[in-house]
């Protein structure tokens, strides 16, 4: 087969002197013959590696067969029984650290693009007639997910179709936790999560938004009076980190997540017509290197930044974004300064006016293994800026374990689990993705979502047997 | 979506709204808020819940219409829906027992101290309230309030209510010994200038004074930190480690000037709802 010595099929894409003015999304996805052309290149190995690189081993070697097949629906099934959330993670996962960084033909041609095939299978799996998987309760047990962000969508999918009444609780006026107010829309579509939120409905789960629970309904509630038979906690890490330098809180300094949730999910592109405002000067700094950070970046220049920078103490090499992101940013204009280390935020009547910050060179190793970035002595510099977006991660939210004491965390606030990864330290209460691990990826939330939906099924199944031996 | 079974104008600004938000008022404790987004592409902001009702599931909310969502709210009716409602939020404020404790109102502030001040009567508290408004007209509660605390001291600008002055002049008079006494501990609840007035009399007499502050918030959960405010040099979040806070630590300026963030775009906001009105 001749085609498989071939480059990687590239992922059309809108110029960027178009897309960096508005949200639309940036991807155009593949056509038939691309995805055609794209799958053949897979070397049919006989001992497929991709398969170890992705977290909720979605078959790819089959998945490619079925593709190059044209057997669109049999791609499609195969997807989704492994990954409930594929059109999604086609967009969002960092493909070239896991699955594709496994690929034989990485290093000679280029991956297949297994990231770009997964998001062309689903987006035509979008396209087709809804299919007549509806809800059919065949268990009386009903179950709480609490947070509708990626672990919690999955969870509660997987236990639906396990028959369970599966109630989601979203503390928010809308679901879908960070997909819909951390990742933008030129990224991750929001018609792409309803869709997937309303296949989960046509299951039979319910959504439940504006309810927090440790505020609004407590656990013990919704195991007594509300008779909940276990509960899955997917609450993500959803709380910002400051750097505690100086200026910090001046007007036009934001975390990333509200500069993002001011425009995702309460549309401030849109202002005045949509009432949520946001502030955006002509030149923006944003802290940080990680999808986050490139989010936050792009979304300026779109808004109508004229300078949007990217500022980060370590080097391209440590940087965590994925590599398609830095790449659109750099094509769409941004700015990118190294090695750069803001140590205050300078401000005049209450409004931001610079950052200032040191060189860096790299030293020896840190405790992460990566080189420590050291001040270079009398680098000291501003940059005049107008708004300063921090991107330098989140930490577990707090809020429901602070009402529930009997939830242990660890010291950082992640929730400690059994040696099964699913079990809190309170009984039948289930935890998964970020609020577990800390801030990590959409596919490893959506990995523990599905595994605690496994372990969720073995103890009721458990419990149910007892109850009958005890009736008996 | 959250029914109003009762809105009653309290001034020509200022509305009371019972709303049916069983869940809500099942949970709330006197000093919590809850955040409101009253239409599709609204904004969301929070709301102190000025009284609740855990039988009939009702809560009360006193809005002062002050902003495009304060005004959209103002334009529903009886019977009408509120898109969103969340909570409740925030933490309870611990009020120590056994001295006399000074509630301080300003404007809409007072309505916010009516649940708070009968939970601390109902714990057996020597209280006073002190309301202020520029006249009597735009007094609130004063009758409700007056059933629930030891003492009401009403203060208007103009005098057309009870003392002649602002409510820092006439708390400074308690202080100085005039009755109803010296207060022990002041909760202060209102325009920040105001409640920024309230720290300085109580600060010069050493009388410890919490505040309820209310900056900008989003999704009140601690998740996008736009409510920061600096307490005793440390970086809090109002909507999860507040609202209520010492007022001797707060850093009213930052606070003051991070409350006018968006004036500029409040002013568009508001022409923009003034044409849509023109043109309806």
């Amino acid at each position: 087969m001749p085609v498989k010595r071939v480059d990687k099929t590239p992922m059309p894409v809108r110029e960027p002197s178009m897309r960096a003015h508005d949200f639309e999304e940036v991807n155009e996805g593949y056509c038939f013959s691309h995805a055609m052309f794209e799958a053949e290149r897979c070397l049919r190995c006989q001992d497929p590696v991709c398969i170890d690189g992705c977290p909720v081993r979605v078959p790819i070697a089959d998945f490619m067969h079925a593709v190059a097949a044209g057997d669109l629906p049999k791609a499609a099934e195969l997807l989704r029984t492994a990954n409930p959330l594929a059109a999604i993670c086609g967009r969002v996962c960092p493909q070239e650290a896991q699955c594709e960084a496994n690929c034989h033909m990485t290093k000679r041609f280029g991956p297949v693009a297994i990231g770009h095939l997964e998001r062309y299978v689903s987006d035509w799996e979008m396209e087709q007639p809804l299919n007549d998987e509806v809800a059919k309760p065949r268990r009386e047990e009903k179950i709480a997910i609490v947070g509708s962000g990626p672990s919690g969508l999955v969870c509660a999918g997987e236990l639906a179709r396990m028959g369970y009444v599966v109630t989601v609780f979203e503390a928010l006026h809308a679901p879908g936790g960070v997909l819909r107010y951390g990742i933008p829309e030129f990224r991750l579509p929001n018609s792409i999560l309803d869709w997937e939120i309303q296949s989960l409905e046509r299951l039979g789960v319910e959504f439940v938004n504006n309810v927090i629970i440790g505020k609004t309904l407590k656990l013990e509630q919704l195991f007594g009076e509300m008779g909940y038979k276990a509960i899955f906690i997917g609450t993500g890490a959803g709380l910002p980190k400051f750097m505690g330098i100086p200026g910090e809180s001046l007007n036009g300094v934001y975390s990333a997540n509200e500069f993002l949730t001011r425009i995702n999910l309460m549309q401030a592109f849109e202002f005045p017509q949509s009432e949520t405002p946001l502030s955006v000067g002509k030149r923006v700094a944003v802290i940080g290197s990680g999808n986050t950070a490139m989010d936050a970046v792009r979304s300026a220049l779109r808004l109508g930044a004229e300078k949007a920078m990217v500022v980060y103490r370590r080097s391209e090499k440590e940087m965590t974004a994925r590599i398609e992101e830095y790449e659109h940013a750099i094509e769409e204009g941004v700015e990118f300064h190294w090695l750069t280390n803001p140590i205050e935020v300078l401000g005049e009547d209450g409004w931001v006016t610079g950052l200032k910050c040191l060189r860096m060179e790299l030293g020896e190793p840190d405790e992460s293994g990566r080189a420590r970035p050291v001040p270079i002595e009398g680098s000291e510099f501003v940059f005049p800026v107008d708004n300063v977006v921090l991107s330098i991660g989140t930490r577990p939210n707090p809020l429901l374990h602070k009402a529930t004491p009997e939830l242990k965390t660890h010291s950082w606030g992640g929730l400690l689990v059994d040696e099964r990864q699913v079990e809190t330290t309170v009984h039948r209460v289930y935890a998964g993705g970020d609020a577990v691990t800390g801030a990590a990826t959409v596919i490893l939330a959506a990995g523990a979502g599905k595994r605690a939906a496994e372990a969720i099924h073995a103890d009721l199944t458990s419990d149910r047997e007892e109850a009958g031996k005890a009736a008996n | 979506m959250v029914k109003i079974v009762e809105k009653r104008p309290l001034t020509p600004i200022t509305r009371l709204y019972r709303v049916y938000a069983p869940l809500i008022a099942k949970a709330a404790k006197a000093g919590q808020f809850v955040i409101v987004r009253v239409r599709e592409g609204g904004e969301r902001i929070p709301l102190t819940i000025t009284d609740y009702d855990r039988e009939s599931g009702l809560i009360t909310i006193v809005v002062q219409e002050v902003g495009a969502t304060t005004r959209r709210l103002g334009e529903l009716q009886e019977g009408e829906e509120i898109l969103d409602m969340v909570g409740p939020l925030g933490e309870a404020p611990e009020i120590p027992g056994g001295g006399h404790i000074v509630g301080v109102g300003g404007g809409y502030g007072s309505a916010a101290l009516l649940c708070l001040m009968r939970e601390l009567k109902e714990r057996g508290e020597n209280t006073t309230i002190i309301m202020g408004a520029r006249e009597k007209s735009l007094l609130i509660l004063a009758d409700e309030l007056n059933d629930i605390c030891s003492h009401v001291e009403i203060c208007t600008d103009d005098g057309s209510a009870g003392f002649k002055g602002f409510v820092t002049e006439r708390l400074q008079q308690m202080i100085d010994g005039a009755p109803p006494g010296p207060p022990d501990f002041v909760i202060a609840i209102g325009p920040m200038p105001m409640m920024r007035a309230v720290e300085k009399t109580t600060r010069a007499a050493g009388i410890a004074n919490t505040a309820s502050l209310d900056p900008l918030m989003i999704d009140g959960t601690g998740m996008c930190g736009g409510c920061r405010v600096t307490v005793g040099g440390e970086v809090r979040f109002a909507c999860v480690d507040g609202p209520f806070f010492d007022a001797h630590e707060v850093d009213f300026d930052e606070a003051v000037s991070r409350s006018k963030m968006y004036v500029k775009q409040e002013q568009k906001a508001a022409a923009c709802q003034r044409s849509a009105a023109g043109a309806a």
